[in-house]
C-alpha cells in the first residue's frame, strides 16, 4: 500500500470511532449523571473525525493529489468565522434564549448540508448522463436542507419574538404551500426523468423549497414551536445523511441518520405531551381559529385576588406545598428568587416540590434547565404522571407563570386545549396564581382555574411576587 | 447501474438503515428531563456535515465552488461548536446539591 491508502484506510477508522463516540455519547445521555460526560464523548468523536479528514486532505496534497490551492484558506477562514460565531453566541446567550439559539445552529448545520448537494451538482460535467440514484440523493439533499434552514431560522425569530408569535394566516396561504411542494415535486420528477444536469429546474427546486420552509412555518403557533424545531432537526439530520450519500461519505449517512431518527422520536414524544398529532401542528395554527375559542366558556366566575402577606402564612404553615413553573417564571428571569423562596419553605420543614408539565418553558426539560441553571437540586422536579396524585394531598400549589397547561378545560371537549395533558392543580386545597394580569396564555382562552373558588390571584411580576413573598415569610 | 455499482449504494443505504435502528434504540429510553439537552446535542452531532464541507472545499477549483464550500465550512463549524458549548452549558447545570445527602428521599435534602 502506498502511505496515501494507508492513510485512507486510517482515516476511514477514524470517522468509525467518531460515530461510535456519537453513538455511545447519546446512550450516555440517558441519565443526568452521565449527560455531561456523554456530551464530551460525543464532543471527543466529532474532533477524531473532522482532525482525521484534515490529515486526508493534508496527505492527499503531499502525495500529488491535486488539492485546490485556496482549500487552507477556504477551510481556516470558514472555522474561524463559524466558529468565532458558534462560540461567542453559546456562550453569551440566555438560558431562556436557548431555543432560539438551538434552532440557528440547526438552521446552519441544514445550509451547510444543502451547499454541500449544490456544489456537487453544480461540478457534474453538462450533457453527461447522472446515476438515478445520485440525482436522487442530491435533490432530496437541497429540498430538505432548505426546508430546514429557512424554516429553522423562521422558527428562531418567532421565539426570539423578532417575527410575531401568533399563527400568521393568509388567505390562500396553504394554497400556496401547496402549490410550493407540488413545484418542488414536479420539477423534482423531471430532473429524474431528465437524467442530465438541469441546471434550471435545480434553480427552480432550491427556490421553491427555501419558500416552502418559511410558508410551512409562519402559520404555526409560537406554543407549538419546540414540535416544529425537533421536526427540523430531525429534517437536518437526514439531510447531512443524504450529503453522504452524494459525496459517499459513511460518517455523514451514520451521524445523519443518527440524528434523523432522534429528532422523529422527540417531535413524536412532544407532540404526544400535547395530545396532538404532528400532522395537527404542521397544518395550522393553535385550535381551529375563532370559533374554537368561542367554545370555551367565559370568565364566568369571579377573580378573588390576594396579597402576599396570606400567601405567605398559607405557604409557611402548609407540610406540602407544590410549585408548578411556567414560561412566564423564566422571562421574569425569577429562577433564582423561586430557589430562595423554596429554601426558605424547606428550612420551615415544609416538604416542597416542583411540578414540571412536559412542555413547560419552551421545550420538553426547558423548565428543568432553567431551574438546575438556579441551582435547584434535581430529585425535587416532577415530572406531569408522578405529580398529578399528589395535588389533593398538597395544601397549597403555587402557581408562577403558568397558564394553559393549568387549565381544567382541558378535561372536556370542546376548548381549544382539549385532550391537552394538564397539571390536577384544581385539586389542591389552596391554589395561588402568580400572574401579572389576566392576560392569556398561547391558546389565546381564559383560564379557569384562575375564577375557581379555592384560587388566590397574586397580580404581580413574577420576580417582585416571589420577592415579596420571601421577605414575608421570612417576617412571619 | 452496474452491479457494482448497485451493491455500493445497498451498502450505503444498509448503514443507513442499521444507524437509524440503533439511534432510535439509543435515544428512546431518554427521560423527559434531559430532552432539551438531547435534542442540542443531536443537534451538535449533525454538524459532522463538516467532514463534507472540508472535503468539498479541497476540491474547490471554481470560484463559485470556493465560495460555496466557504459558506458551507464555516455553517457547519458554527453548527458543531455552538452545539457542544451550548450542551455543556445546559449539562453542567445539572447537578445535585455540592453537599450530597443521601439520595433516600426529597426530604433528606431539606438540611441546608
Amino acid at each position: 500500500m502506498t502511505t496515501l491508502e494507508i492513510v485512507e484506510v486510517l482515516v476511514r477508522i477514524a470517522w468509525l470511532v467518531g460515530a461510535v463516540g456519537f453513538v455511545i455519547g447519546l446512550s450516555r445521555m440517558n441519565s443526568p449523571a452521565t449527560a455531561r460526560n456523554g456530551n464530551l464523548v460525543s464532543a471527543g468523536g466529532m474532533a477524531i473525525a473532522i482532525g482525521a479528514t484534515a490529515i486526508l486532505i493534508l496527505v492527499s496534497q503531499a502525495n500529488g493529489v491535486p488539492v485546490a490551492g485556496v482549500a487552507w484558506v477556504i477551510i481556516v477562514l470558514g472555522v474561524v468565522l463559524g466558529g468565532g460565531l458558534g462560540l461567542y453566541t453559546a456562550r453569551t446567550v440566555k438560558m431562556t434564549a436557548m431555543p432560539q439559539l438551538v434552532s440557528l445552529f440547526n438552521a446552519v448545520g441544514g445550509g451547510a448540508a444543502a451547499l454541500i448537494a449544490i456544489d456537487d451538482y453544480l461540478g457534474l460535467a453538462a450533457g453527461s448522463n447522472v446515476r438515478i440514484d445520485t440525482h436522487i440523493f442530491i435533490v432530496l439533499d437541497i429540498i430538505i436542507g432548505s426546508i430546514t434552514f429557512t424554516g429553522s431560522i423562521v422558527a428562531s425569530g418567532k421565539l426570539q419574538g423578532l417575527i410575531p408569535g401568533k399563527p400568521i394566516q393568509v388567505p390562500g396561504g396553504q394554497l400556496v404551500t401547496l402549490a410550493l411542494a407540488a413545484i418542488t415535486v414536479i420539477a423534482a420528477i423531471a430532473v429524474f426523468i431528465g437524467g442530465t444536469p438541469n441546471l434550471l429546474l435545480m434553480v427552480v427546486i432550491l427556490a421553491a423549497a427555501l419558500i416552502f420552509g418559511v410558508t410551512m412555518t409562519l402559520p404555526i403557533g409560537g406554543a407549538d414551536m419546540p414540535v416544529v424545531i425537533s421536526l427540523l432537526n430531525s429534517f437536518t439530520g437526514t439531510a447531512v445523511a443524504m450529503a453522504g450519500f452524494v459525496i459517499n461519505n459513511p460518517v455523514l449517512i451514520i451521524a445523519g441518520a443518527l440524528v434523523g431518527a432522534s429528532g422523529a422520536i422527540l417531535t413524536k414524544l412532544m407532540a404526544d405531551a400535547m395530545n396532538r398529532s404532528v400532522m395537527n401542528i404542521m397544518i395550522g395554527g393553535f385550535g381551529g381559529g375563532d370559533d374554537a375559542a368561542g367554545a370555551a366558556a367565559g370568565p364566568g366566575g369571579s377573580v378573588r385576588s390576594i396579597g402576599a402577606d396570606d400567601v405567605a402564612i398559607q405557604l409557611a404553615y402548609a407540610q406540602h406545598v407544590i410549585i408548578v413553573p411556567g414560561y412566564g417564571l423564566a422571562v421574569a428571569q425569577a429562577q433564582h428568587a423561586v430557589r430562595e423562596l423554596a429554601e426558605l419553605l424547606e428550612e420551615r420543614g415544609v416538604d416542597v416540590k416542583y411540578a414540571i408539565h412536559p412542555v413547560a418553558g419552551r421545550m420538553p426539560g426547558h423548565m428543568n434547565v432553567l431551574l438546575a441553571e438556579a441551582n435547584v437540586p434535581y430529585p425535587q422536579l416532577k415530572e406531569m404522571d408522578d405529580i398529578n396524585p399528589e395535588f389533593a394531598r398538597a395544601d397549597v400549589a403555587l402557581v408562577i407563570g403558568a397558564n394553559d397547561v393549568t387549565n381544567p378545560a382541558a378535561r372536556r371537549p370542546g376548548s381549544p386545549v382539549s385532550g391537552m395533558p394538564i397539571l390536577d392543580v384544581d385539586q389542591a386545597k389552596s391554589i395561588v396564581v402568580i400572574k401579572r394580569s389576566m392576560g392569556k396564555g398561547y391558546a389565546g382562552i381564559d383560564n379557569e382555574l384562575y375564577t375557581n373558588e379555592r384560587t388566590g390571584m397574586l397580580f404581580a411580576d413574577a420576580k417582585d411576587g416571589l420577592a415579596a413573598l420571601t421577605a414575608a415569610v421570612k417576617a412571619l | 447501474m452496474t452491479a457494482a455499482e448497485i451493491n455500493g449504494l445497498l451498502e450505503a443505504l444498509t448503514v443507513f438503515t442499521l444507524a437509524i435502528l440503533v439511534g432510535i434504540a439509543v435515544i428512546s429510553k431518554v427521560p423527559a428531563t434531559l430532552h432539551t439537552p438531547l435534542m442540542s446535542g443531536a443537534n451538535s452531532i449533525h454538524g459532522i456535515v463538516l467532514v463534507g464541507a472540508m472535503l468539498i472545499a479541497a476540491e474547490a477549483t471554481e470560484p463559485i465552488s470556493q465560495l460555496l464550500s466557504l459558506v458551507a465550512v464555516a455553517f457547519a463549524t458554527m453548527n458543531v461548536v455552538g452545539g457542544y458549548v451550548v450542551t455543556d452549558r445546559m449539562l453542567q447545570m445539572f447537578r445535585k446539591k455540592p453537599v450530597a445527602a443521601k439520595p433516600a428521599s426529597d426530604d433528606a435534602e431539606v438540611a441546608s
